[in-house]
């Protein structure tokens, strides 16, 4: 059986299937990302001053990330130019050079998520906090049990707020120490996972969903890239267009790491 | 006249190469302007701030939207579909601004 309209326009519509196809579900996209966009201006909007966290992200790490998708995002248009002239040669080289920037932005953004996984929040008896990450629990460490103890490389503050923005002059100057504290003098301990607090929730939600889609997206230029071949011989024209449109989802995760970096690295 | 747009017009791959060159570079531009406003002291508050970074990204996506997603010379259907999710869009953010302070009735502020 043949499918209509993968090549030839549709006279009606005047673009090939796919293309409207993929138009349609970007626009889907765009309310799904918009929803939890909104999300987060509620939950920051509605926190109390001085609680939204600022500087808790690694805005380096941010940076490259932001430029490896540019530049992902520039192979991929490459990678369709080259199909495109019909040299399969470069298409192959283009798309896996775009394979290679999502496998590193994937990485990049494990190697956050891992430092925010061994990033903890201690509150004490005390009252005070201890914040830092993870050196290591003694063997016997039982917070249920109040048994061992546990190493931090971080700092001690008598005020949770405190934590909060590390832009300020004086989290910036903070000395940080290895701190070794006893089970039995922890009130709380939490990392900075997704339920921290509704920073990290939205943080995580946001990428990890944006993560997703990278994920999807490098599987079906991989599949493009792999097992393209048989298709591009039958009907290159055809490959072309499932080239495009691969490409077109591809260029919109771009487009929502470029509002997501800015709204959770730099604001 | 036929109407085409960008993405069927005959392609050259060395234009291609020049243009994604310019593009890149406006990224790197747009991109470090974003973190220098981030960093700069722009009066007390983050309002100035987070309006200016998200004007910049605005021009980011603009450009990435516009010429590798082939945007400034797409058929009117696409338009029309990017249309309504504008449209969409604004109405779920207008909402939500609406809606930032407004509490239902008994909420208990801390």
């Amino acid at each position: 059986m043949d499918i209509p309209y993968t090549v030839e326009h549709r006279p009606d519509t005047g673009i090939y299937n796919a293309k409207l196809g993929i138009w349609l579900f970007l626009a889907s996209e765009v309310m799904l990302f918009g929803g939890l966009f909104s999300a987060y201006i509620l939950l920051r909007v509605g926190a109390d001053q001085g609680m939204w966290p600022h500087g808790w992200l690694d805005v380096r790490l941010g940076t490259v990330n932001t430029l490896l998708l540019a530049l992902s995002a520039i192979t991929t248009l490459l990678a369709w130019a080259a199909c495109k002239v019909r040299d399969f040669g470069k298409f192959k080289f283009f798309h896996a050079c775009t394979i290679l920037l999502a496998l590193t932005f994937l990485g990049i953004k494990s190697y956050e998520y891992h430092d925010k996984w061994i990033h903890y929040e201690i509150q004490l008896t005390s009252g005070n906090f201890a914040d830092g990450h993870l050196v290591e629990k003694s063997k016997n460490f039982d917070l249920a049990k109040k048994t061992g103890t546990v190493t931090l490389h971080g700092r001690m503050v008598e005020d949770r707020r405190e934590l909060m923005d590390l832009r300020t002059p004086s989290a910036q100057a903070a000395k940080l120490d290895e701190i070794t504290i006893a089970a039995a003098d922890i009130r709380k301990m939490e990392n900075y996972g997704p339920k921290h607090n509704t920073f990290t929730a939205i943080y995580f939600t946001l990428t990890g969903l944006h993560a997703l889609h990278i994920l999807g997206g490098t599987l079906v230029i991989f599949y493009l890239w792999a097992f393209g071949k048989t298709m591009w011989r039958r009907d290159p024209e055809r490959f072309t267009n499932r080239i495009e449109v691969s490409g077109l989802f591809w260029h919109f995760v771009d487009l929502v790491w470029i509002f997501l970096f800015p709204v959770l690295y730099l604001t | 006249m036929i109407n085409m747009s960008e993405s069927e017009q005959p392609v050259s791959l060395k234009s291609c190469i020049r243009l994604c060159a310019v593009v890149f570079l406006v990224v790197v531009c747009t991109t470090s302007a974003m973190i220098a406003t981030s960093f700069s002291h722009l009066g007390e508050g983050w309002t100035l701030k987070v309006a200016l970074i998200l004007a910049i990204a605005v021009v980011n996506a603009f450009l990435v939207a516009g010429h590798l997603m082939h945007l400034l010379s797409e058929k009117k259907l696409v338009y029309a579909v990017l249309a309504f999710t504008v449209f969409f869009f604004i109405g779920l953010m207008g909402l939500t601004v609406w809606a930032t302070n407004g509490f239902p009735p008994g909420t208990v502020f801390h």
